[in-house]
């Protein structure tokens, strides 16, 4: 798998080349992934124009929740944290595997060993990628590229030995969670009185129901076909077996196992490429509308928050008291509110194009990819199959 | 071709034997040319002089086939292909040949006659030029004389120094050595000469048996009539045969040349034969002696030919094949080999050792033809082996070929020997219908209700055989049908060892479900899997040339009404299973107890044990691969319908245009993975049913086998109880007792020999269907896997309009 092909999510980057972040290497040990992250800037706001540090995901989420903490960025999708590095479902399939060896012939397992490395490998690097899209896609924008934790992330050259969460923050962030889906069922009730965030929450909640949806269904269609290719990998190791045995088969069976074995390259390519291409895109902007979600519920929150102040401010009149605090509050409550809906606008605008342009890009590679896997299996396999009817012949 | 060199056996002669024998090859080539063309010269130089002439045409193929003759060996060990096509179109070998023959010529002097030791040596003292034409006028009569004075006593002679000659080559070389050293050294000295004598041998000694035949009129004609006109048959199928295999001309001409000649006048010799054989039979060991004496610097030579000379030679002497006869012989090969048998029976008791020389003449011949078929291959090699092996390697056991022959009337051999012949040309040319009959199961259709329910299925056959009323008819049959015919023709057919194929087994759970009345698609997918497998079941039995032939089978096509089948009720698909398992079981515990001596049914019983494993493994495979493609399927589909919502969603519209084009294109596919899933199960799953079914009934045969064998060593067992008792009778001398001992020793002896016959017909009969089963079975999975791919190569197709369709609309989001 080239590493282009890995690419899996768009970003769209302006590319401006004062802030050019990469991941260029990475290192598994057991569960924990140490990523090189590597920065060329030209700007006077870091130390020197070129440096690489070592980073962990931990430190991943750190940033993502210092950013999501900041007040001032509540009018911006802040980027979704890449999902956590998961090698399990290939470790466990390894252990599996390592158990089924005795019922499996030398080769077949050979074979299924090599798929799991293959998958294994494709997993690693698909995490280094998402990682590496949240660092660009932060490094791209504006603003967050100007954020201090952002610089001291990628600036630091110590580990950032960031304190890993304890049970009562993890509990907390769950606490959190529930106020908030809760608090979101509140509000959603609130009256909109932009038509442009009336619409565009309708749609980002359709859309994300949808999209997760979609996203759950690719992930079948493709395991699917990753459990016909491992077929075809036992289904040619048995045919091999059988043209070993039997000596009518000897001189043909070997070419009917290389065709499925051909069969289960393509299938396996087909796999991976949906998975990539497709089921990867849906998941991002699963996430990535989830984070415009957020944002639209930060501003949905200062829209209550502004009424709730507008009402403050009502009963202060009434009461005559404290009116000064209220007004101010009522004030301050507007402004964050005109802000968020300014910047919200900005942001889910420019959401929408970027998601398109990914989504374009994405479905155009995988037609491509899957006529080329087609085409491949076409003009290869006919030959192999006259080559095969040939020698039968003799 | 490529075949058989891959599967040359593997108990051959080592790569020095090889080589040696390739350089032997290779020098005999270089120093024929010029005697060939010497030899050809002298041949046409006088056309006119008759005893030329026909020298002329015996010659050339002679000499030829005596290279194919030489071949054998080599071929085991090289490329069957390339190595006798170069030798059969080049003439070059001739030299070879040539010498051979001239040796075989000299020892057979010596050997036959002492006074030809004066003609071989005064021959061999002329050298050169001056022996052809001596053989024609003088030597040849000097041979008719020596034949004439001693035409009795010869005979018998001969016979006996056959025998003897063979024992003596089995045991050890050191008799042939010594043959061949008694010919003056000037053997190999003189290609030239050495083809001359050849020449003037094969003349001479066609002569010979001329008049011989004149002289000697009695013999045995049956033998020799027997013998001959097998030949003759064949001679006529045959070269249409071996040109379509072969396209080397020169063994076309050969055989025809050779058929007309040299076949001609052995029929009219008759009388003549034995001795002619025996005559060649020296020959011919001297022949594989000779080279030995003549190349002595080589020793080598020996080896080259390691274990197939020792056993050839022995088995050559025994009388049938001089070189000339493998000459002929050489391209029918397995027809010869199986038609020869035929003789086997008269004269086996004169020469046991004949049935051996069927077996040579076999192995011979399939090496030759190597490239031919699978079965052939199958045969000579594993003989090869098995007389190879052991210690004595005139092993009295009679080949198996032989056996078959035996029980079988002549003609009937010679049919088979067309099928076979029919069956390569068919295997080649891929034409299907060889017996000219084609059957549907069609319009399963459902009669009565309830739990009477039952289907019945159109069958309709369509021949131009003469052995059906009609051309084309249609009857109905039900499923007990199905298995009533089945019942009938493994009860029949079964012991003799035929593999009676297997019809579908029950199922309660799906018929049931049939019954019920449910349109569902797993009832509907049941049914047309059924009928699918009823017909494959009906169309493995017409193909089948002797089942074909049964009144039962003839019966269950043509006759509107059956009998209605019973005792099948019981026969659940489990209940079957059971039983297979059971025989399975039985053949297993059987096999402990029988001393298996023949290596060829050790393997193949292994073979066919472990494909069955294999089978069923693969079986679960494809069905896991038809599960997997149904989920796929249906994960398509739901993928689908959620991309076409989510394309209603998106507000940009180009973008949800793409996606609602994406949905369509999964729905496509949806259906391309179900009919791929349909591809997987019939075209490949139910094959494998099958010959999981088929393998099981394969067991059988051997269990049949098995049985045979059982009751033959039951019958030996008592035979040698009552020898004690008459025995024990004679020592306490009462003799009114002892007479009824006798009588039944007789009477057991007679069992015995019954026994064994039957056990040879089973095991010839079991041999020869598993060959012919593993034929079937190769050319079935070819033609089902290509088919099979082939259908997913077409959905790959489907694929890429699909996706190309899309392309565009992907490119046109903005």
């Amino acid at each position: 798998l080239k590493l282009a092909n890995m690419r899996s999510v768009s970003v769209d980057l302006n590319h401006d080349a004062s802030l050019l972040i990469d991941i260029p290497d990475a290192l598994c040990e057991r569960d924990k992934v140490k990523f090189t992250v590597h920065t060329k800037t030209t700007l006077s706001s870091f130390q020197k124009p070129d440096f690489s540090v070592p980073r962990q995901h931990e430190d991943f989420i750190w940033l993502h929740d210092t950013l999501v903490e900041t007040e001032d960025y509540a009018g911006l999708i802040i980027p979704p944290v890449p999902p956590k590095p998961d090698f399990e479902s290939p470790r466990e399939k390894m252990h599996k595997l390592g158990e089924g060896e005795a019922t499996m012939t030398k080769e077949e397992y050979t074979k299924m060993k090599q798929e799991l490395e293959a998958e294994y490998l494709a997993v690693f690097k698909k995490t280094v990628q998402v990682h590496e899209v949240f660092l660009q896609r932060l490094s791209s924008h504006p603003i967050l590229s100007k954020d201090r934790n952002f610089q001291i992330f990628l600036e630091y050259d110590q580990d950032l030995t960031v304190r890993r969460k304890n049970a009562k923050e993890m509990f907390g962030g769950f606490f959190k969670n529930m106020v908030k889906s809760a608090d979101e069922v509140l509000i959603s009730g609130i009256k909109e009185v932009d038509d442009f965030f009336e619409q565009e929450k309708t749609f980002l909640l359709d859309y994300y129901s949808k999209i997760k949806d979609s996203t759950a269904k690719a992930e079948k269609m493709t395991r699917s076909h990753k459990n016909i290719a491992d077929d075809y990998i036992h289904i040619s190791a048995t045919l091999n077996t059988l043209s070993a045995d039997d000596s009518t088969y000897r001189h043909c069976g070997g070419y009917y196992m290389s065709s499925f074995v051909f069969l289960q390259k393509v299938e396996g390519r087909v796999a991976s490429d949906q998975e990539l291409k497709l089921t990867e895109l849906l998941r991002y902007y699963m996430r990535d509308i989830q984070a415009a979600k957020d944002l639209l519920y930060r501003r949905a929150r200062a829209l209550v928050d502004y009424e709730n102040s507008n009402k403050a401010l009502d009963k202060a009149r009434l009461k005559s008291r404290d009116i000064p605090q209220a007004e101010e509050h009522q004030k301050q409550c507007l402004q964050k509110f005109d802000k968020l809906s300014e910047s919200g606008k900005k942001e889910l605008t420019s959401f929408k194009g970027r998601r398109v342009v990914a989504f374009r890009k994405n479905l155009i590679e995988m037609a491509e990819l899957e006529i080329k896997h087609a085409k491949v299996s076409s003009p290869i396999q006919p030959r192999d199959f006259y080559t095969l009817i040939h020698v039968y012949n003799m | 071709m490529a075949t058989s060199s891959e599967r040359s056996p593997p108990p051959f002669p080592d790569s020095e034997d090889q080589d040696v024998l390739d350089s032997e090859e290779v020098g005999g080539r270089e120093s024929d040319e010029d005697d060939d063309g010497g030899g050809d010269d002298l041949l046409f130089v006088n056309p006119s002089n008759p005893p030329l002439t026909k020298m002329d045409t015996t010659l050339p193929p002679a000499s030829q086939p005596s290279d194919v003759l030489m071949e054998p060996p080599s071929d085991l060990m090289n490329d069957p292909l390339i190595e006798p096509f170069s030798s059969l179109t080049e003439n070059k070998p001739t030299s070879k040949i040539v010498s051979e023959p001239s040796d075989d010529f000299v020892d057979l002097t010596n050997n036959l006659a002492d006074s030809p030791e004066d003609a071989a040596e005064s021959v061999l003292a002329d050298v050169a030029i001056d022996t052809t034409e001596i053989p024609l006028d003088e030597p040849s009569d000097d041979f008719v004389d020596i034949f004439g004075g001693e035409t009795e006593a010869p005979r018998e002679e001969v016979v006996i120094a056959n025998v003897t000659v063979k024992a003596a080559a089995a045991a050890d070389k050191s008799e042939v050595t010594s043959d061949v050293t008694d010919p003056p050294g000037d053997l190999k000295t003189g290609s030239d000469f050495e083809q001359e004598a050849n020449e003037t041998a094969t003349d001479s000694i066609i002569d010979l048996s001329d008049d011989l035949l004149s002289s000697n009129a009695q013999k045995p004609p049956l033998a020799s009539d027997q013998f001959v006109d097998p030949l003759v048959d064949f001679l006529s199928d045959a070269p249409p045969a071996a040109d379509a295999k072969i396209p080397s001309r020169a063994t076309v001409d050969l055989f025809e040349d050779e058929g007309n000649d040299l076949f001609t006048e052995p029929r009219q010799t008759k009388s003549a034969k034995q001795q002619q054989k025996s005559l060649f039979g020296e020959a011919d060991e001297d022949l594989f002696g000779e080279p030995l004496g003549a190349t002595t610097k080589k020793p080598v030579i020996k080896e080259p030919k390691g274990k197939p000379v020792p056993t050839k030679a022995a088995r050559d002497v025994s009388n049938m094949g001089g070189p000339l006869q493998d000459g002929y012989t050489a391209e029918p090969a397995d027809i010869f080999s199986e038609e020869a048998v035929t003789t086997v029976p008269s004269i086996k008791k004169t020469s046991a050792v004949n049935s051996k020389t069927n077996g040579v003449h076999s192995e011979e011949d399939t090496d030759i033809f190597a490239e031919a078929t699978v079965e052939l291959s199958l045969d000579s090699p594993q003989e090869e082996r098995k007389k190879g092996v052991p210690a004595v390697p005139s092993a009295s056991a009679p080949s198996v070929s032989a056996a078959t022959s035996l029980a079988k009337p002549q003609s009937a051999s010679l049919e088979e020997l067309d099928d076979d012949e029919e069956e390569e040309e068919e295997e080649e040319e891929e034409q299907e219908d060889k017996f000219d009959i084609s059957i549907s199961v069609k319009d399963p259709e459902k009669i009565g209700d309830g739990m009477n329910a039952y289907m019945a299925y159109k069958v309709t056959t369509q021949t131009p055989l003469p052995m059906f009323r009609n051309k084309t008819f249609t009857v109905r049959r039900r499923f007990s049908d199905f298995l009533g015919l089945y019942e009938k023709l493994s009860e029949k057919h079964g012991p003799n060892g035929f593999i009676v194929p297997p019809p579908p087994e029950k199922s309660i759970l799906g018929m049931t479900k049939v019954k019920v009345g449910k349109e569902d698609s797993s009832s509907a997918d049941f049914v047309e899997r059924r009928r699918a497998a009823l017909e494959r079941y009906l169309q493995r039995i017409v193909h089948h040339p002797s089942l074909l032939q049964d009144p039962d089978v003839r019966e269950f096509l043509e006759r509107e009404e059956l009998p209605r089948a019973v005792g099948t009720q019981a026969l659940s698909g489990a209940g079957f299973l059971k039983m297979i398992n059971k025989a399975t079981d039985a053949v297993s515990k059987m096999t402990i107890k029988m001393n298996e001596s023949d290596v060829w049914f050790e393997e193949k019983l292994q073979e066919v044990e472990s494909a069955d494993q294999q089978f069923r493994k693969l079986h679960v495979l494809v069905e896991s691969l038809v599960v997997h493609r149904k989920e796929l399927s249906l994960n398509t589909a739901s993928f689908a319908k959620s991309t076409a919502m989510l394309g209603s969603a998106e507000d940009n519209t180009a973008l949800s245009r793409a996606l609602s084009q994406l949905a369509e294109v999964e729905d496509k596919m949806e259906q391309l993975h179900q009919d791929q899933a349909t591809n997987d199960t019939f075209n490949f799953a139910e094959l494998i049913a099958d010959y999981i079914r088929l393998l099981g009934s394969v067991r059988g045969s051997f269990d049949h086998r098995m049985k045979a064998w059982q009751r033959w060593q039951d019958a030996q067992a008592a035979l040698q109880k009552k020898r004690e008792t008459e025995a024990k009778l004679l020592w306490a001398n009462k003799p009114d007792k002892l007479q009824l001992v006798k009588e039944e020793i007789a009477e057991w002896e007679v069992k015995v020999t019954q026994y064994e016959r039957d056990f040879d017909r089973v095991t010839a009969t079991v041999r020869k269907e598993v060959v012919r089963f593993d034929k079937e079975k190769a050319r079935n999975f070819k033609r089902e896997i290509i088919n099979y791919l082939e259908c997913l190569l077409q959905s790959q197709q489907q694929l890429i309009k699909y996706w190309e369709a899309f392309l565009p609309e992907a490119k046109a989001i903005a």
